[in-house]
């Protein structure tokens, strides 16, 4: 039998989190903390509505590029929370989840050789759809002295003439960390400079703990019709399994994105969809709350790790922490899957999101205080053996 | 701040003060300032537990009583409901708009028992023009708590 594969899918490397899945699925009493979802229900009356409309046997297709009334209540919640103006009509699309938008911004923008910019840490689907689009990634590493912001040093140091578009994965996932008004405005300057595109990530919007809101970088001048907006409804309205998300920027774009959308998925869920409804017009108040809840548990955690005396930047975004875990002389494999085995707490190793991710820990605190509490007097127990291994 | 304490000591009484200031970026003595200061503003009038009797051995009726009462001039309804509020029976004790005048909240150990109240002290006020009682049969959620199940974390172990 010939072969059945292309070698564009093998050559794609699979995820570095799989095998910690794999081992703590195995074992009983696991506590985790490396978990990339909330914690929370999704708010009761978002339920509700999707209860509600299966009832009503609202079960057929919508249009392609998603409800109209749902396209026009994102925009006025894109309005309202960032100061964002979209036309729900042709600059706004609903997607499966907001990792659809990224891989289709890459199918519709790159052609083979289009190098994309990709600062690292960051979630593992960036680089593998940009291969599967013929594009060629260009990581930047991040670090930790600059709080995992990219720098305009950075940038213009990675930048080719083949450089096309910049991934801006901010808030961050796996670090936390943000992205705030003045280094954005650096950002947007090169990227204006040197005509380049921007696929901003947005998924964590919600989850930013500074005094000032989240700001997308689509808000500064010049910068919306060069901006991907990918958003969505899993982080910030605890809708992960809903699989739900959208997408805004320059029709000329989303036309392209759309096409292949109606090919490859026809329409996002329906019953997601007006569910998703109700999450914008009504739930303003379950969000700040959840948000609130996770802002404690960070401080809570930076305490924890400040006592254990584990390096670590103070992030203010998402549901993560970062800490650096060099000291040890070992890698982050080698440290997650010891305090796997031994203390039986899950935790993704740092080099799961890229090469210098390597010597930190990713850490979610996407979990009640009391499961946090056990987690973290387990982690502590560990480290002081290690430490205790190595005074010998 | 306050807000943020009061809104933590409702849900969690118990939680330990060094552990709310760190949850709420603040020093364990501010916490503990505050809420002294609150206790003796009787902004925080006592520490309760939610318990559920059903799960125990004791035996326990609770009722909701509509009262309509005349009020009485000069006073309001604040006498009358003092005379009702001091049987150590009353649970509280409510004015509310509508179409009567004060709910009250009885625990009795028996049906008879809250029945006799009922009849014996409440109905024979002067005040009290007529009374309705419904007894709670079962409660499903109590001071905000679901106290029907109990939630499972059925996420996956380890996710991107």
């Amino acid at each position: 039998m010939r072969n059945p594969l292309a070698d564009k899918a093998v050559a794609i490397k699979p995820s570095g989190i799989r095998k910690f899945f794999d081992i703590a699925s195995e074992m009983e009493d696991v506590v985790s903390l490396g978990v990339g979802e909330p914690d929370f229900d999704t708010p009761w009356a978002v339920r509700d509505e999707g209860i509600y409309t299966l009832e009503q046997g609202k079960t057929f297709y919508t249009s392609n590029a998603g409800l109209k009334e749902l396209r026009q209540e994102i925009c006025r919640y894109l309005k309202r929370r960032f100061g964002l103006e979209y036309d729900p009509l042709h600059e706004t699309f609903l997607t499966v989840g907001g990792s659809e938008g990224i891989d289709l911004a890459f199918r519709a923008m790159l052609n083979p050789g289009d190098e994309v910019l990709i600062p690292q840490p960051c979630y593992v689907s960036y680089l593998p759809c940009v291969e599967l689009a013929d594009g060629v990634p260009v990581t930047i590493d991040l670090k930790a002295e600059n709080e995992f912001r990219l720098t305009k040093q950075e940038l213009l140091e990675h930048i080719t003439d083949k450089t096309k578009i910049l991934v801006l994965p901010f808030p961050n996932n796996p670090t936390g960390a943000v992205m705030e008004r003045k280094d954005l405005e650096e950002i947007a300057e090169v990227i204006r400079e040197k005509d380049l595109f921007v696929l901003s990530d947005e998924i964590y919007a919600e989850l930013t703990y500074t005094e000032e809101n989240h700001v997308s970088i689509a808000s500064l001048p010049g910068m919306k019709e060069r901006t991907i907006l990918i958003n969505g409804f899993s982080k910030s309205h605890a809708m992960t399994g809903w699989r739900l998300g959208y997408c805004c920027g320059p029709r000329q774009i989303l036309d392209q994105m759309v096409k292949i959308h109606q090919f490859a998925i026809m329409c996002a869920p329906t019953n997601s969809q007006y569910a998703a409804v109700v999450a914008l017009r009504d739930c303003d108040q379950e969000v700040a709350k959840m948000r609130e809840a996770y802002n404690q548990r960070r401080r809570y955690l930076m305490h924890a790790f400040r006592e254990m005396g584990l390096p670590c930047f103070e992030p203010f975004g998402a549901f993560y922490v970062f800490p650096c875990i060099k000291e040890f002389g070992m890698t982050s494999d080698e440290f997650a899957t010891r305090l796997l085995e031994e203390e039986h707490v899950a935790v993704v190793p740092g080099n799961a999101f890229g090469d210098c991710g390597e010597g930190f820990l990713r850490i979610s605190y996407a979990y009640s205080l009391e499961a946090l509490k056990i987690a973290l007097g387990r982690l502590e127990k560990f480290v002081t053996k290690l430490r205790a291994e190595k005074e010998k | 701040m306050r807000e943020q304490i009061l809104t933590f000591l409702e849900k969690n009484s118990k939680i330990d003060l060094g552990e709310l200031a760190i949850l709420l970026g603040s020093s364990e003595a501010v916490i503990a300032n505050e809420v002294q200061k609150m206790e003796q503003e009787h902004i925080i009038c006592g520490y309760h537990t939610l318990i559920d009797w059903d799960k125990t051995s004791v035996d326990k009726t609770t009722a909701l009583i509509e009262v309509r009462v005349t009020p009485q001039r000069g006073q309001g309804f604040d006498n009358i409901a003092e005379r009702i509020y001091n049987y150590p029976e009353v649970q509280s004790v409510y004015l509310i708009s509508g179409a009567y005048d004060l709910l009250v909240i009885l625990e009795g150990k028996t049906l008879k028992e809250v029945a006799s109240f009922v009849s014996d002290k409440l109905s024979t006020l002067d005040t009290v023009i007529s009374t309705a009682t419904h007894f709670i049969l079962k409660k499903y959620k109590d001071d905000g708590i679901i106290l029907a199940k109990k939630s499972k974390d059925e996420r996956m172990l380890v996710t991107p």
